[in-house]
């Protein structure tokens, strides 16, 4: 079966129970994916990631209540059961994300047909979301040749696919029913692939006799096992499962079903191979960037979190909608010269306030940055480079200054690291304090930059936006505990850098070497920074190179 | 529809027990569950929620009251007679905003009619019961201040648009979320009382007793609750009773002394930590149909009451809840 015709499977299962939650489509936009769109039923919904509240929930309809001048409620998009399709999935913010799954969750016959059109790894539909889909199919292999040799709508029964409130309940259909040992089967499998979630059983289960239902049958099938398996279980997998010899505790108890005659009896190894062949080719890669998004939301970039509400702006006309506050006293003024010709025209009596007055108020909110300079000031740096640094973090702070961010000084020496200035928007106590920086010693480069990490996690909290620049000539020979050990130094190294990706903060790596240093780049991409090699660079180059990085 | 029954949770015994334990005495401050995707943080909530006695409250009253007198005059009742309600369970939403969670003046009332009214937020509507909020890790910075503020108060206070109003808002603060997509502000942290750790079940009978059981819900519905009626009561009977004989429960100084060197030994900041533990370990013994306090009930719920309220250490691979195990070992032997 290709990708095709499990896209077209998927759908039909969605079809016969809205249970399955829903599918993800990976696929750019395209006529293939047209084409899978068109078999659906055309009163699906459609959501964009930047859909509001009001419109998913519903509410006060503003402007039909003060036209009429009585209260007028609109009705969400949640509020009928039904197929959603939800275009460009892999944009859609944390919060629509988590509004959608807790709709999944608790509303019988919803359904939803996510587009993941995300183009890199790392950009997927949000896992939150993801995880409440039973399928995952991957059209981007498929052709326009595939797609004509298969069924279009007209030529089906368009009830076939996702329709309005499911197909179950229209049918009045029983559900198959279930030996017990496929139950156990399913979760077994499901555990062999290295998925934690119980959800992922839940599905197989059920696609499993959505499919028997599709084919007309009341008795599951091992094919409809077989498909269940590979539609719901392959793209969460987490690990290729080793193959294994049969063990006893697997065969089936036949005790338990002797009703059923016909009871199933498939080895655990067929259903392994079912998913085995759909298993992603990238499943590391893909591993590794779940890894990488991991606190970072997803495909949406990271959200701008303001230490302050923000400078107010004057307000200004607009729509009250998502999260906006009307600013009254503005409304009022902009309504109050017509009050009398509006009172004349509907002969109403009190205020009349159309949507038109509507003021909206504006905040500007901006996240403040903090750039946290881990220096090297080791003997090795102190003899080449230690002063060309000190000009380039100068003339960074000379920039951070005019964009007012916060600056903090980590200087790393001897056997330890020390924070010689805590956050501060001084510039000119940073500048006394880096002039007065020595240089000489060992190169404790795990411990300036555990130094730095602790720094980084305290301003997130405060709300800033933190980015560590590490300037370095990369040789670290001093481990954390202060001993002088080459190999745990590198080793200490690694661990901190693992430590600074988890935590999501961007990072920069400035080798100051007379040659660039292999580990340091290694050590640059363990933690997801920008690594830029600075031989025999001056300060004015080194300054430059930050800020392209930096985005200015 | 309706919830999945508290007792037929698969497993998870710690999660349920914190949950018990805020239903005996409230002011234990609420749960904090954290934990993979699909390991039934949310399905343990809701049925928490359904497992609930019923209260005694005004009707209609938009905070809950218990007494007439209470209910604020901004609420407008005109009988003021009280009925068993169910135990508020509110859900906040992530992308609330601010005027949805305090309340506000109410626009419907205000821009067509003219008149000044208050819409009460969801803080009114959790007064006397649980407030529940799914993904508290992605709740906005703003919101989370104002909770800390009620959470800590027990008072909502609006002063803005011309409103001058306050009401109570007393509310177990019940959070779930996955660590993996952020973490929590440690002042946060500090208002839940209990907190745990879920993870997946590792052991494939247990997980394939839970997929049995949740297939059985899903296609068997009535004949599924009928089944696990029973025990919901009994929990719900076990709860009451262990209310009841709270009060008698027999404190020695020696165990407040395990409590205090408890937290010493692990540098837990403040003394919420103590008074937390002291509270949850009474209310386990009153579960447990004890007379007294042990060492024996510190020690059960001293990982909940305490894995929070560390210090984070960034290269401490082991959890914090070994960390508190391995301290309780120490300290009470």
């Amino acid at each position: 079966m290709d990708s095709w015709q499990q896209a077209v499977l998927a759908l039909r299962l969605l079809a016969i129970d809205p249970g399955l939650g829903g599918v993800t489509i990976r696929a750019r936009s395209g006529p293939v994916r047209d084409a899978l769109l068109n078999l659906l039923d055309p009163t699906a919904k459609r959501i964009h990631p930047a859909i509001s509240d009001e419109a998913l929930f519903g509410g006060l309809d503003l402007s039909a209540t003060l036209t009429s001048g009585h209260l007028v409620e609109e009705q969400g998009l949640l509020a009928k059961a039904g197929p959603m399709i939800l275009a460009m999935a892999e944009r859609a913010p944390v919060r629509l994300a988590a509004h959608l799954s807790i709709a999944l969750d608790r509303t019988v016959g919803h359904t939803m047909i996510a587009l993941d059109e995300g183009a890199e790894p790392d950009e997927a539909v949000d896992p939150k979301l993801a995880e409440r889909l039973a399928f995952h199919i991957d059209l981007s292999d498929v052709t326009l040749h595939d797609v004509s040799t298969l069924p279009t709508r007209k030529a089906e029964q368009p009830a076939t696919f996702p329709a309005r409130g499911g197909f179950i309940a229209a049918q009045g259909r029983v559900l198959p029913s279930m030996p017990p040992e496929i139950t156990e089967q399913l979760t077994q499998i499901a555990a062999q692939l290295g998925i934690d979630s119980l959800r992922a059983p839940l599905f197989a289960l059920r696609a499993a006799k959505a499919h028997a239902i599709l084919q007309n049958r009341d008795t599951l099938t091992q094919d409809d096992v077989e498909i269940a398996c590979a539609l719901t279980l392959a793209h969460r997998a987490t690990r290729v499962p080793e193959p294994e010899p049969q063990q006893p505790d697997t065969a089936p108890n036949n005790t338990e079903s002797q009703s059923s005659e016909d009871t199933l009896d498939i080895p655990d190894e067929l259903l392994l191979d079912a998913v085995r062949a759909l298993l992603p080719d990238n499943l590391l890669e893909r591993l590794a960037a779940q890894k990488a998004r991991q606190g970072r939301g997803n495909g949406t970039g990271a959200a701008r979190k303001g230490n302050r509400r923000g400078r107010p702006l004057p307000s200004r006309q607009g729509r009250l909608d998502n999260g906006a506050r009307l600013d009254l006293i503005g409304t009022l003024r902009a309504a109050a010269p017509w009050q009398t010709i509006r009172r004349k025209a509907s002969e109403r009596k009190g205020l009349h306030i159309q949507p038109s007055d509507f003021r909206i108020k504006r905040y500007e909110e901006k996240s403040d940055r903090l750039l946290i300079f881990t220096v090297d000031a080791s003997g090795s740096a102190a003899l080449t480079r230690l002063a060309e640094a000190k000009g380039a973090v100068e003339l960074l702070l000379g920039q951070a200054y005019a964009r007012r961010d916060h600056v903090a000084l980590v200087a790393f020496r001897g056997t330890e690291a020390e924070l010689l200035l805590p956050p501060t928007r001084s510039l000119v106590q940073t500048k006394r304090r880096l002039a007065g920086l020595p240089g000489g010693g060992g190169t404790p480069l795990a411990a300036g930059m555990v130094t730095a990490v602790e720094q980084a996690t305290t301003a997130q909290r405060k709300g800033l936006t933190p980015t560590i620049a590490i300037l370095t000539d990369g040789r670290a020979n001093i481990a954390l505990d202060g001993t002088a050990d080459r190999k745990q130094a590198a080793k200490d190294a690694q661990q901190i850098s693992k430590v600074i990706r988890s935590h999501g903060t961007d990072a920069i790596v400035i080798d100051t070497g007379n040659r660039p240093e292999p580990a340091l780049r290694n050590l640059a991409q363990t933690m997801d920074a920008a690594y830029l090699p600075l031989p025999r660079a001056d300060a004015q180059s080194l300054s430059d190179s930050v800020a392209t990085v930096l985005g200015e | 529809m309706t919830p999945f029954p508290f007792s037929a949770i698969v497993g998870q015994d710690e999660m349920k027990r914190a949950m018990i334990l805020t239903a005996i005495d409230a002011s234990i401050g609420g749960v904090l569950v954290f934990g993979d995707r699909g390991t039934g943080k949310s399905t343990a909530v809701r049925a928490l929620a359904a497992l609930l006695p019923p209260i005694k409250a005004i009707r209609g009253c938009p905070v809950n009251s218990e007494k007439a007198k209470d209910v604020p005059d901004w609420a407008e009742l005109e009988s003021k007679r009280a009925a068993a309600m169910p135990t508020p369970v509110v859900d906040l939403p992530l992308g609330a905003t601010e005027d949805r969670v305090t309340g506000a003046l109410d626009i419907e009332k205000a821009l067509p009619k003219g008149e000044k009214a208050f819409q009460p937020g969801l803080l009114a509507k959790a007064n006397r019961g649980y407030l529940y909020i799914d993904e508290v890790n992605l709740l906005e910075d703003h919101i989370v201040d104002l909770l800390l503020d009620v959470a800590q108060s027990g008072e909502n206070v609006i002063e803005r648009e011309g409103l001058s109003i306050r009401h109570p808002a007393r509310f177990v603060l019940v959070g779930s979320g996955n660590p993996e997509e952020g973490e929590l502000r440690p002042q946060l942290l500090d208002r839940f009382g209990l907190s745990v750790e879920v993870a997946s079940p590792t052991d494939i009978t247990e997980r394939v007793e839970v997929i049995k059981r949740r297939d059985a819900f899903e296609n068997d519905n009535t004949a599924f609750m009928l089944r696990w009626q029973a025990e919901d009561a009994a929990i719900r009977d076990r709860i009451l009773k262990a209310r009841k004989s709270l009060g008698k429960l027999k404190t020695s100084d020696k165990v407040l002394t395990d409590v205090a060197e408890l937290c010493l030994a692990l540098g837990s900041d403040g003394l919420r930590g103590e008074l937390t533990l002291l509270k949850a370990a009474r209310a386990y013994a009153a579960w447990r149909d004890d007379t007294a306090l042990t060492r024996a009930h510190v020690r059960d719920v001293a990982p909940m009451a305490l894995r929070h309220r560390l210090r984070r250490d960034p290269l401490d691979e082991a959890g914090s809840g070994t960390r508190v195990a391995r301290t309780v070992e120490e300290v009470l032997g």
